[in-house]
């Protein structure tokens, strides 16, 4: 526009501006590449970006609980924690849980309290059991005979936290979190804090296994490039072929290998590097051993793609100028495949923090990762409040390290 | 426009995909896989499908309140008959997963063993967890919880159920506390701290299971020294497969499983008639041969070979000193007792 503005509009003698024709040419291009990406944006907005919308709403949408018992959360809708437990409130709850018995609201009622304060599920199950009919002259002694935890005030202010439209309690939860008495933010007592650990070990566990896939993956990338057209297609094919295959079958085959009595703690016995077998599997070793096999061609190919436009001649020509062989690699190639090994581990690292299957397999109990633990609370528990949190925070996680990184890998490309 | 109408067809033999399997004449039978599950198949399911046309599809879990929430709060009713263990039946009872069965069509209730006949589910087997190691390993095994608990004395990995029931049990049972009052120890908060203390013990040890085939395997390979599995997994296997398995019936826990049709079910007819044919004394008495399992039903439990019953939980010697699972204790805690198992377990 800066060059544009100093000249004035190229036009024909008859008038037409010749920009405008062109930008309107160009729109009509713009509009027919539009069209032909029409069908991939609308697959995209439909099966990708809203499952994601509705999931991260499901992080904190809080409604349930008040479809399930519309009274109690009527009745304690003004009570200021203070002054004790309206009366009204007792005979409401009451009259919610009779109603709510035997249909899932009460599943709704009892698991919101429960993911609240656990131990509260039972609370409302046990309580709902021993009431058969309304009673609208209900005091809290009658509750209080049924379970002494009615005498508190803590329930009813459950009660009151869960009554919505919208909590964050699921999120803080992700994070080790939680409002206390007062409603403030703080930390769960350490005997319930675990989502911080996990966190951490999945992010711990993603990055040694991209440093393995990166220290193994390289030599392999560059061997593919400099051998013979023949032994490339051949290395090309055992890189391609676990690549192909199931991941199940992959996994399973590495308990068998990796077992006790296995292939290969027998071999490592019989050539007498070990006299007792090693414990390979349903532990860290094993895990670590079969994640970076699944990840590694994710490493291999984008660097071998690189690598593939680097030429050889370059180093050549370092060391006939003086340079040590070591020095020519690291100042002179290295840094020409540098984009290459930015997109592989972030490739193999992005899949390594969501990995679930490989590890629920071959990892023990304290080797699972977030998404071990995403998939417990959405399938085993129905928990989904807590699942869409803890999906929602490793979803910003990655946007945040892929964002970073692509700032990296476009630094390097112009500094180039 | 082309693509649209592409789609539209690809939607259209979609749909009539789904239609064309709603149709048919069918159910579901989610069971716990393995060597029971093919017992069942063979002893109820294919008969079944034979005499009445209707076509069985399987499908096995392993457990699990919240799957069965998962599966009907999801509208996924794809599920119609599951074979579930006794807390599980209560709460879905409770909570409205399961159907109310209808008993005029499936039978008498005092044709079955006290506790089998329920509103919501049916007695289909009496299985047993209990300790189990490897013969051909060991000559001298494990005689109590105690021993289970003694890494001297026997090195190695152990493996467990994953999940509190059971695990808790044992492992009071191995701290001293008589079979008879590990419910009374386990309803209170210390008896509760005990249990997971205890299994500190030998937390780094535990290999822990989830499905039913994992435990004999896993002792089979040597990966573990022994374990606490489905007794009546290491009975087939010994059968079929030629182990040498030694079960430790003393400090065992039995249990009734029952039959239950999942809420919103599309096949509740033929899932009631299936009850109805799968608790019959005619049909039970043919299932603990196959299944190592016990019955239900008082009239097939009469019919069972003393050979057979030799193996089950149902037999006499079996349950001298064997635990009854108490299932209103975990009806009352199981939620609680599994979060903080979870929690316990993935430090």
């Amino acid at each position: 526009m800066h060059a544009s503005s100093m000249t004035a509009p190229i036009s024909y003698d008859d008038g037409v501006d010749l920009r405008a024709q062109l930008r309107r040419s160009q729109r009509r291009q713009q509009l027919l590449a539009f069209g032909l990406v029409a069908p991939l944006l609308l697959f995209l907005a439909i099966n990708f970006i809203t499952p994601i919308a509705l999931i991260l709403k499901n992080s904190v949408d809080d409604r349930a609980f008040s479809k399930a018992a519309p009274e109690v959360v009527a009745a304690l809708k003004n009570w200021d924690h203070e002054s004790p437990v309206p009366q009204e409130a007792v005979s409401a709850l009451i009259s919610d849980l009779v109603h709510a018995k035997g249909t899932p609201r009460l599943n709704a009622i009892a698991s919101r309290l429960n993911q609240d304060v656990s131990g509260y599920r039972s609370l409302i199950m046990s309580t709902a059991r021993r009431l058969t009919e309304p009673q609208p002259a209900a005091t809290l002694d009658d509750l209080a005979r049924i379970s002494p935890m009615w005498e508190e005030a803590a329930p009813w202010k459950a009660i009151q936290r869960a009554s919505g439209p919208v909590s964050s309690m699921h999120l803080l939860a992700a994070l080790d979190l939680q409002h206390d008495v007062d409603g403030n933010i703080a930390k769960v007592p350490p005997e319930e804090a675990v989502f911080l650990t996990i966190f951490g070990r999945t992010f711990w566990i993603s990055m040694i296994v991209t440093a393995c896939c990166l220290l193994l993956g390289y030599p392999v990338a560059y061997l593919l490039c400099t051998a013979t057209p023949r032994a490339a297609s051949i290395m090309m094919l055992a890189v391609l072929i676990p690549f192909w295959t199931a991941l199940l079958v992959r996994t399973s085959a590495w308990v068998v290998l990796l077992q006790r009595e296995g292939v290969v703690n027998h071999f490592l016995q019989w050539i007498g590097v070990t006299e007792a077998p090693l414990e390979l599997v349903f532990n860290r070793t094993g895990t670590y051993i079969a994640l970076v096999h699944v990840l590694l061609p994710f490493m291999i190919l984008p660097i071998y793609s690189l690598m593939k436009g680097v030429s050889v001649h370059t180093v050549r020509a370092a060391i006939s100028l003086g340079s040590s062989p070591f020095t020519a690699f690291r100042r002179v190639y290295f840094p020409q495949t540098i984009p290459g090994v930015i997109s592989g581990c972030l490739l193999v690292f992005v899949l390594s923090i969501g990995f679930y299957i490989t590890p629920a397999l071959i990892g023990g109990i304290s080797d699972q990762m977030i998404g071990y633990f995403i998939a417990h609370f959405t399938t085993e528990t129905a928990n989904w409040p807590m699942g869409a949190a803890l999906g929602g925070i490793l979803l910003l996680i990655t946007i945040m390290l892929l964002a970073g990184l692509g700032y990296l890998r476009g630094r390097s490309r112009t500094s180039r | 426009m082309k693509a649209l109408k592409s789609i539209s067809i690809a939607m259209a033999m979609t749909a009539a995909v789904v239609a064309g399997t709603v149709q048919a004449s069918q159910l579901n039978i989610t069971a716990w896989g393995g060597s029971t599950q093919a017992a069942q198949k063979k002893v109820y399911y294919d008969p079944f499908s034979e005499k009445t046309g209707v076509k069985i599809i399987e499908d096995s879990w392993s457990g699990g309140l919240g799957i069965l929430r998962t599966r009907v709060q999801g509208g996924n009713t794809s599920w119609d008959v599951v074979q579930v263990e006794a807390d599980e039946m209560i709460l879905g009872c409770e909570e409205g997963l399961l159907e109310q069965l209808d008993w005029d069509k499936i039978g008498q209730k005092e044709d079955f063993i006290p506790g089998a006949a329920a509103d919501c589910g049916i007695g289909a087997v009496v299985w047993s967890t209990g300790l189990v190691y490897d013969g051909k390993r060991l000559n001298e095994g494990p005689k109590t919880w105690a021993d289970f608990w003694d890494l001297e004395k026997f090195p190695g990995k152990r493996t467990l159920r994953r999940g509190p029931k059971y695990t808790l049990e044992f492992a009071l049972m191995a701290d001293g506390v008589p079979g008879g009052q590990v419910y009374e120890v386990l309803s209170t908060t210390e008896g509760v701290e005990r249990a997971f203390k205890k299994l500190d013990e030998i937390k780094d040890e535990i290999v822990w299971w989830s499905a039913g085939a994992q435990g004999p395997q896993l002792i089979a390979s040597g990966e573990v020294t022994m374990g606490g599995i489905y007794i009546s997994r290491a009975v087939s296997a010994n059968q079929a497969e030629g182990t040498n398995f030694q079960v430790v019936w003393p400090g065992s826990v039995y249990a009734i499983d029952y039959f239950v049709i999942l809420s919103g079910s599309k096949n509740k007819e033929n899932a009631t008639d299936f009850l109805a044919y799968a608790t019959s004394a005619d049909r039970q008495k043919d299932y603990p041969a196959y299944g190592n399992q016990g019955v239900t039903n008082i009239k097939a439990n009469e019919l069972i070979d003393p050979n057979v019953l030799k193996n089950l939980p149902t037999a006499p010697a079996n349950q001298k000193d064997a635990l009854a699972l108490d299932p209103e204790f975990w009806v009352e805690n199981i939620e609680k007792l599994t979060q903080r198992f979870n929690v316990w377990a993935s430090r």
